[in-house]
């Protein structure tokens, strides 16, 4: 049922919402509802984003200096603060998502052992 | 955590929230595409967002500096808690401030006296050269040691290795005339290289160098800053103007600074000191010498340097043909040189220690009270703080909460502190202008500021921690289960109490016990003949007639005969007389070789050294100094210049074993002298002050042959004249003083007005100011005492109404109830008593420099000191007593 909290999103991965946040915006600038939704989108509809940790994760990374934020105007002309990718965060990005591969694949092994 | 992050938190919580709405809008905005109406679109889009003031404070939280924002919730908190117990809040503060303000007061005094460096430029280099000779009898007990010769001067000055610049100086007094009505100041003559040494510069002109210091060189003078502004407003073209100097033109040629003083003497003018090298003697020891210390050279070095100059010192000079200058090796002539600052101090410092001391005690004191007040707090906020920790607030919270509470009340008590110390400034500085050198420079400074909030902060841990360690323990859980009802008295409830009064009774009768010391030293100080009577009935003035005024010795005895009779015909006058000092008079001692005819002395032998003084015929009579044997000097011993003498008792004692053994006999002055005969002996005078014995004094007559210049008449030109009447003292009497003396010669000022009983109080100015702070203390210590074993005993009682209602209704005795209590204060007390005896005994040794005629042991001392206390905590245990033996039982009983 959409709209339904998957179950999923209360297991993710400590770290997870940030990588995902980071790879969204690398396709560029975003306000908080855009990622929201293309992070739901993406993932098609399995990863529900709970706004409680959407915004900390944001000032979070904002603070590691990952990400950078700008007042500017929504497509329906509405007063919206936007994030951008900045350097570091691309490159923290890669890093994660090296890592991430790295631990899914090690995962992976593990559930599906080759076959004896 | 940055805490730029934590101050702009405010401003980054705004723009969330914006964020936030921004937000909304949006997926309202997108709700409204999908089509629904707007006030469902709106509210949808809340529901979808969640809780917004969760997520705005968790990031809050995220920009928190976790122990300044509790701290600030903690302090907010405590202050509430403060203001609503007012009382308690009130005495606490109270007792702290006083504390802290007595302790403030002092600790500046310390502070300006003892710590701070004198104030010239590196100051650390200054030392007083001092030297000791104690093969030079007589000059022993001469407190400052051997003063320097001007033969020594230039040995020293111009053969040492470890001293950038060296003099000596010598502190007189001048008559200025010539301005207005003629004044006695202060002078100190100098050497060259004395102000060099010193080393401020001149705010007008020069100083005085060598050329000013050569025999025939234009006479020259240097004026303080005060004088210049006294007498000449300030102004700058005085330079190479001439003032008067005991009638003698001298040139002004040069100002010193405002706060500039020589030493510890507020020189009104600085005159250099004429030395002809060529007619300079070995002896003349007058002068005071200063060095400044070459950088890098201790004081041992210097020593050491000093030393090695005394044998090229005896071999360059002699005191004349025919004269051994190697005599000296038997004086032991040794170098002491002092730190300048050392000096200065002098034997106060030891006093300031004794006073700081107990003042810290009585803060011990103060702090336990509070302890006191805290702990019964503390126990009636049980339930609360059991609740909180129930609820789960941390061991360490609740403590870090209590000890914030007292460490503010500790800074409250400060703030109020200061004030107090500013007070107690004023009356310090009044009380000990005599005993205190540096007065003027008693201030609060940042160093006293920073005592203050040290002490406040420290106290306040210390008063804080009892009651927060034994409140907040992790066992809280245990005063649950008895809901709050005080059941009967717990012993260990009471503990803490107990104890904390066991340590104030201990401290209070150390203080008391030190306070007591002082108060028989004092009546012991009393109880010594000072050598005179009636002291309050004797007036005194200085007088000097210069050569410059008067040449001749016969005019000057002549006009000095004046004086006494115009001052005797003043109505009310008993007698006048003079002499070259009233007894106890600080002026520079005299000091003369006597040998004793029928002793005979080897070529190399010098007799001991003894004071003299000069005196007229009635001083004796004057002063009150009795005569034991012969008889006193007549005005025609003068006249004729008869080669007569008169001692001490002590002296007549030493060399012919009794007074009128000693009448009849003859002394003289030097191996050639003309022998003189002994007219009579008096009793002994303390001229140094009753604390010190009386020294062996020689009273030669005022005027007499001059043994260096035969035919020719000596004089003592500058005397106190002494007048006994019951007027003295009244400014009437002084105007009719001031009139009779100027009719005679209007030139003449007179310095250093004073009553005998004035000397006599500033020679004992430093026990009584040590009295005084101490019994301040021991007072406060007492009063504090009493209140902490008042305050434990009444809520012990408050506390146990109760069992004392059950023991009632049971038909116990209000007379046996009331023992009880008693018994309890004073088993108290007698614990604290023991404890307070065995840490007098051993911290008043301490002030055994203080002491005179008592030992630190004196047992009527410790005895009446456990007494006062004994019957002083009877009394604190009695009144609550009494109230517990008048409890109505039903009352009590239905109260709970």
């Amino acid at each position: 049922m959409p709209g339904r909290k998957s179950p999923l999103q209360s297991e993710m991965v400590q770290g997870t919402l940030d990588m995902l946040v980071l790879q969204t915006l690398a396709l560029g600038p975003a306000h908080g509802h855009t990622i929201a939704h293309a992070i739901e989108r993406g993932s098609e509809e399995v990863l529900q984003i709970e706004h409680g940790s959407l915004y900390p994760a944001l000032h979070r990374l904002e603070d590691r200096g990952w990400i950078a934020s700008f007042w500017g105007t929504s497509e329906n002309n509405r007063k919206a603060k936007y994030y951008r990718l900045t350097p570091a965060g691309r490159k923290q990005l890669i890093a994660q998502t090296t890592r991430w591969e790295q631990v899914v694949r090690a995962i992976g092994r593990i559930l599906k052992p080759v076959p004896e | 955590m940055s805490w730029q992050r934590f101050l702009r938190r405010a401003r980054w919580d705004r723009e969330r929230h914006d964020e936030i709405d921004s937000y909304v809008q949006i997926e309202t905005d997108a709700n409204i595409a999908r089509g629904m109406p707007p006030e469902e679109a709106s509210n949808a889009a809340r529901r979808k967002f969640g809780n917004s003031t969760l997520i705005r404070e968790e990031i809050y939280r995220m920009n928190t500096v976790g122990l300044l924002d509790t701290l600030s919730r903690n302090i907010r908190y405590s202050l509430r808690t403060l203001r609503h117990s007012p009382t308690f809040t009130a005495i606490a503060v109270l007792t702290l401030g006083i504390g802290i303000g007595a302790n403030t007061a002092v600790f500046s005094v310390v502070n300006s006296v003892l710590l701070k460096p004198l104030s010239y430029p590196k100051s650390e280099e200054l030392v007083a050269l001092t030297q000791t000779a104690p093969g030079a009898a007589g000059l022993a007990t001469f407190s400052s040691g051997l003063p320097l010769s001007g033969s020594m001067y230039f040995t020293y000055a111009e053969q040492n290795r470890s001293f950038q610049a060296l003099g000596v100086w010598i502190a007189v007094t001048n008559n200025v005339t010539g301005v207005a009505e003629p004044e006695q100041v202060r002078t100190i003559l100098v050497s060259d290289g004395t102000l060099p040494a010193l080393g401020v510069q001149p705010m007008l002109g020069r100083w005085l160098g060598q050329a000013d210091q050569k025999p025939g060189a234009p006479e020259t003078v240097m004026l303080g800053y005060g004088y210049w502004q006294r007498r000449f407003g300030g102004d700058k073209s005085v330079i190479g103007r001439n003032i008067l100097v005991d009638s003698r033109p001298r040139e002004i040629v040069g100002v010193m600074p405002a706060g500039f003083r020589f030493a510890d003497t507020d020189a009104e003018l600085i005159v250099p000191v004429q030395l002809d090298r060529s007619h300079q003697i070995l002896a003349g020891f007058g002068f005071q010498g200063i060095a400044r210390l070459k950088p890098g050279v201790t004081i041992a070095q210097a020593n050491a340097d000093m030393s090695r100059m005394l044998p090229i010192w005896m071999d360059s000079w002699s005191n004349g043909p025919g004269t051994n200058s190697r005599v000296y090796e038997t004086w032991r002539i040794t170098p002491a040189l002092r730190p300048l600052k050392q000096q200065v101090i002098g034997n106060v410092g030891s006093v300031l220690w004794v006073v700081m001391g107990t003042i810290g005690l009585v803060m011990l004191i103060a702090c336990a009270n509070v302890a006191n007040l805290l702990l019964v707090r503390a126990e009636g906020r049980q339930q609360e703080l059991t609740i909180r920790a129930a609820l789960g607030a941390g061991w360490g919270r609740i403590v870090r909460e209590l000890l914030l509470e007292s460490v503010l009340l500790g800074l409250m008590g400060g703030v109020l502190g200061l004030g107090v110390a500013y007070a107690g400034l004023r009356f310090l500085v009044t009380l000990g202008p005599a005993t205190l050198p540096r007065l003027a420079e008693i201030s609060i400074d940042p160093r006293a500021l920073g005592f203050t909030l040290a002490v406040s902060l420290l106290s306040g841990l210390l008063f804080g921690l009892i009651p927060a360690l034994k409140y907040a323990g992790p066992k809280i859980s245990l005063t649950l289960r008895s809901g709050g009802r005080t059941l009967s008295h717990s012993r260990e409830r009471h503990q803490a109490r107990n104890l904390l009064v066991i340590g104030q009774v201990a401290i209070a009768l150390v203080l008391l016990v030190s306070s007591g010391l002082m108060i028989r030293t004092f009546q012991g100080l009393r109880t010594v003949e000072p050598g005179f009577t009636h002291a309050e009935q004797i007036q005194t003035m200085r007088i000097a007639i210069p050569a410059s005024l008067i040449q001749e010795p016969e005019r000057v005895a002549r006009t000095q005969n004046d004086l006494v009779n115009k001052l005797a015909a003043i109505p009310r006058v008993t007698s006048v007389a003079f002499a070259s000092g009233a007894p106890m008079e600080t002026i520079v001692p005299n000091w003369d070789g006597i040998y004793k005819e029928g002793t005979e002395y080897g070529a190399d032998e010098v007799p001991p050294m003894r004071l003299y003084k000069n005196v007229s015929p009635g001083f004796f009579g004057t002063a009150g100094t009795r005569l034991l044997a012969g008889r006193d000097y007549t005005w025609t011993d003068l006249q004729d210049r008869r080669p007569v003498v008169m001692i001490s008792e002590n002296l007549a004692r030493e060399l012919w074993g009794s007074s009128s053994a000693a009448v009849g006999k003859r002394v003289r002055t030097g191996s050639r002298s003309p022998w003189r005969e002994v007219i009579g002996v008096v009793q002994d005078v303390h001229e140094n002050g009753v604390h010190e014995p009386a020294p062996a004094i020689v009273y030669w007559p005022t005027a007499g042959d001059n043994i260096y210049q035969p035919g020719a008449m000596i004089v003592a030109r500058t005397v106190t004249f002494a007048i006994r009447s019951e007027r003295a003292g009244s400014e009437s009497f002084l105007n009719q003083v001031r009139q009779a003396v100027w009719s005679v010669n209007s030139s003449l000022p007179l310095a250093s007005v004073q009553t005998q009983q004035d000397i006599y109080n500033q020679s004992m100015a430093r026990t009584s100011f040590t009295l005084v702070m101490l019994a301040i203390a021991g007072s406060m210590a007492l009063v504090l005492g009493i209140i902490g074993i008042y305050g434990v005993l009444s809520y012990a009682v408050s506390q146990r109404r109760r069992e004392i209602g059950i023991r009632l209704a049971l038909g116990a005795q209000p007379g046996e109830l009331k023992r009880m209590f008693v018994r309890h204060g004073l088993i108290l007390a007698s614990i604290g008593v023991a404890i307070g005896l065995i840490a007098a005994s051993g911290l008043t040794r301490l002030m055994s420099s203080l002491l005179f005629g008592i030992k630190p042991l004196d047992p009527i001392t410790y005895t009446a000191g456990a007494l006062l206390l004994g019957i002083a905590a009877a009394l604190a245990s009695y009144l609550p007593a009494r109230r517990a033996s008048t409890i109505d039982p039903v009352e009590a009983l239905k109260a709970e």
